[in-house]
């Protein structure tokens, strides 16, 4: 098969001879006659649809509602690939907890000079209302979704941590449901481990760090900001798979430094809080006094011991992208080891010479914001015309600060189903890690999908969809 | 149970309610228009619907003319018209979706396909030839919403809130409807020699409720008449729409929740009277204290049934 080798391929080698952990899903997906595909794919959409598994796109006018393309052949993982993965991301997240901890007690890493002071105390993510407050087992991010890319046999580069309220879990587990009612034959002949424990595993999690873990029974909630959110199916799924009650702000309320829910009876006290709000918006008292979707007094009751919410607020310090270049040094700061997983190189606009060679480059390397997410607000130079890259080469001369830079990263590509059969399609991955009494990698994670040919940028909100992701048991 | 839920779940059901009766009225609405009747204003049945719907005043604003066509897509589709088919489906799939780790998976199916396929219906497409399959369409889906409910649904206070909002709909609907129509069913009609003009109405009422076959086998040796019609929707037991089924439903339904919760409410106690007021009254009393007078009192009670029912709970 010619083949574009400029990317790898996680499915076929050199010689277009499938890998071994592909080896079964090439020969089904050989033998499969040439509808086969669309035709699945179409039941899947189904499935999809009438279950409500959608999200909301901003800013269209009509038809808020958008399923997430899904593509029905599998990404895999292979055993040792895996346990390479999972044990750097069980080092980051480590580091990352501790990293939060420090900077918001004794700031030893400032001390040291490893991290430039004004980068956090400057930083609009540092909340300066976390200082001195220590939470539950001192864990500050319980659920991480660290993104990952490949780009080649064995370099894996993180590209974002996502230390504050990372989604896409549901979208993990509802694609191994689908994927195992529309091809039960591959889960014989493929030993993928399985993901479905983890709203079990988030619910020990988020029970673990309970203010009182000696109580017999903790009330855990997930707060959400209502059903217009874009992410709103996922909170009302992992709300219904864990057996706890969703909430929205209006729900609860304080009393006396606890925080309670309003039921058809009696108040009912609430000791663990997975937010899925942000931080500005979690209690108008303390931070955004405007928010109608926080609780009044919510910050007190939690800087008292009395509840603990997860995330933690301030969280937003650790997957900063102005901080993220230095998360190598902080790995090293705080295990005294060298980190499993690369960084991505990157240049801080901020500083001159990084600018100038950014400018210089701007058709080969990829700038973002530093607090942009969801694909919105960046330039990649290779696929960009002249034009939108002398626009995005003035606002960036304007506010460098505001941006940095990284080199065009020749993203591993999966076999995909395409309107001409199966081609290669640039993928990432994000693995859901939790933290608690334990670190609890899932085996697996979302992996999303570039759909056109040739796009790097697998964000749902610009054309993304998203495949199940197998990792192989030995 | 939050009470922002014990809310959702009844306004989920009460939104299904009211769709399915607005359906009913445009049916009426749709089979007068294609009909002939001698001496009559084409606009009655049409003008009977939008009565019914309290949105005369609305459509006005936005038509000219009284026609089906207009009729229909407004109490279909408008986004403007409060009442119309597509917003009581959109705020029962909105509450449905606040709920939705409260609901079983076939109930949230059977709401949100309705949703989807209503949505994906282009307004035009429903032209007059195609409007009873379609209202015929949206009637099944109603039904499967109640059947999805009654067949998949723990026997908990969320089962109890989800009947409560049910009935207070179907309740108010019977009532609103006998209300605006009182003058026909007054026992003066009886006389009425010809019948055209009440009759039509007459049958109106009974197809709006789904009671007209049923009102045959409950009276079997009597011709339509303005007392047993009232009779029949207000106080016989056995007819599903009828006011004093509804309450009995709704007093029962109270007294499960007093049970599941163990303690005893003052909304019990309201639809407690209501039930047993309407069980021990005669339609010949109802006349004498006056039919207008009954009807307009009782939407009052059951309004403020409804309210202290969210009180009592904590409905958000």
């Amino acid at each position: 098969m010619p083949d574009d080798r400029t990317f790898y391929n996680e499915m076929l080698d050199e010689n277009g001879g499938p890998r071994p952990a592909y080896a079964s899903l090439a020969k089904w997906l050989e033998d499969k006659p040439p509808n086969f595909l669309s035709k699945k794919s179409r039941d899947a959409e189904m499935i999809f649809r009438r279950l409500g598994i959608t999200f909301a796109v901003y800013g269209a006018e009509e038809a808020t509602e958008r399923l997430i393309p899904f593509d029905p052949i599998p990404r895999i993982i292979s055993a040792p690939e895996w346990r390479r993965l999972s044990a750097g991301i069980d080092q980051r997240v480590r580091a990352l907890n501790a990293f939060m901890h420090d900077v918001y007690h004794r700031q030893e890493i400032l001390r040291a000079g490893v991290v430039p002071e004004e980068l956090i105390l400057q930083n609009d993510a540092f909340l300066p209302e976390m200082v001195g407050f220590t939470p539950a087992r001192k864990v500050y991010a319980h659920i991480i979704g660290t993104d990952l890319v490949r780009v080649s046999e064995n370099e894996f580069y993180v590209l974002e941590d996502n230390t504050r309220t990372p989604s896409g879990v549901s979208y993990m587990l509802e694609n191994r449901e689908t994927m195992m009612r529309l091809f039960p034959e591959l889960f014989q002949s493929n030993r993928v481990a399985t993901v479905e424990k983890y709203p079990e595993l988030l619910r020990t999690t988020l029970e673990s760090v309970a203010p009182d873990s000696a109580k017999s029974t903790q009330t855990v909630v997930v707060l959400t900001p209502g059903i217009y959110n874009s992410a709103y199916f996922e909170h009302a799924f992992l709300a219904d798979s864990m057996g706890v009650e969703l909430v929205e702000g209006r729900d609860l309320f304080v009393d006396s430094g606890k925080v309670f829910m309003r039921t058809t009876r009696d108040p009912k006290q609430v000791d663990v809080i997975y937010r899925r709000i942000d931080d500005a918006f979690l209690d108008p008292l303390t931070f955004n006094p405007d928010s109608m979707l926080g609780v009044p007094g919510l910050f007190d009751a939690y800087r008292a011991g009395n509840v603990t919410i997860c995330n933690a607020p301030g969280t937003g310090i650790a997957d900063d992208k102005a901080i993220y270049a230095y998360v190598p040094d902080i790995i090293e700061f705080y295990t005294g080891q060298k980190p499993i997983l690369n960084n991505v190189p990157t240049w801080n606009c901020s500083r001159k010479e990084d600018l100038a060679y950014v400018l210089d480059n701007l058709e080969d390397i990829v700038v973002k914001e530093v607090h942009g997410s969801g694909g919105y607000g960046m330039l990649i130079g290779p696929t960009a015309s002249k034009r939108e890259i002398a626009e995005f080469r003035k606002v960036l001369e304007t506010n460098p600060s505001n941006y940095i830079a990284q080199p065009t990263l020749a993203l591993s590509a999966c076999p995909t189903h395409v309107a001409s059969g199966v081609a290669p399609r640039h993928v990432d991955l994000r693995p859901f890690v939790l933290i608690g009494d334990q670190v609890r990698i899932t085996p697996g994670g979302l992996t999303r999908v570039a759909l056109k040919k040739g796009s790097l940028v697998v964000n749902s909100s610009q054309g993304g969809g998203t495949k199940d992701t197998w990792v192989l048991e030995d | 149970m939050l009470g922002r839920t014990a809310s959702s779940l009844f306004w989920m059901s009460r939104y299904h309610e009211r769709a399915q009766n607005v359906t009913r009225l445009l049916e009426v609405a749709y089979r007068g228009a294609i009909m002939f009747h001698s001496g009559q204003d084409h606009g009655t049945h049409l003008t009977f619907a939008l009565a019914n719907c309290s949105c005369e005043d609305t459509y006005k604003q936005k038509y000219e003319e009284l026609n089906i066509r207009n009729v229909s897509q407004f109490m279909l589709f408008s986004k403007d018209n409060p009442t119309s088919v597509r917003n009581c489906l959109e705020l029962a799939r909105n509450n449905a979706r606040a709920v939705r780790t409260s609901i079983t998976a076939e109930l949230w199916e059977a709401i949100n396909t309705t949703w989807i396929e209503f949505i994906e219906t282009s307004p035009q497409s429903i032209t007059a030839e195609r409007l009873p399959d379609f209202l015929a369409w949206v009637n099944q889906r109603a039904h499967l919403f109640r059947g999805a409910l009654l067949n998949t649904v723990l026997r908990n206070d969320g089962y109890y809130f989800s009947q409560m909002g049910n009935f207070v709909e179907r309740v108010d609907n019977t009532a609103r409807i006998l209300h605006t129509q009182y003058s026909s069913l007054l026992p003066d009609s009886d006389i009425v020699e010809d019948g055209g003009l009440e009759r039509y109405q007459w049958t109106a009422i009974l197809r709006a409720l789904s009671g007209r076959r049923s009102y045959r086998f409950a009276y079997p040796h009597a011709q339509l008449k303005a007392f047993n019609i009232a009779e029949f929707l207000i106080l016989r037991l056995e007819m599903p729409r009828s006011l004093a089924h509804c309450y009995d439903w709704l007093a029962d339904t109270a007294e499960d929740l007093a049970e599941f919760y163990g303690s005893r409410e003052p909304s019990l106690d309201m639809a407690v009277d209501i039930s047993r007021e309407l069980s021990e009254k005669q339609m010949r009393e109802i006349y004498q204290e006056g039919l207008y007078e009954f009807l307009e009192n009782f939407i009052g009670k059951n309004n403020l049934f409804a309210h202290q029912l969210s009180e009592d709970y904590n409905f958000a």
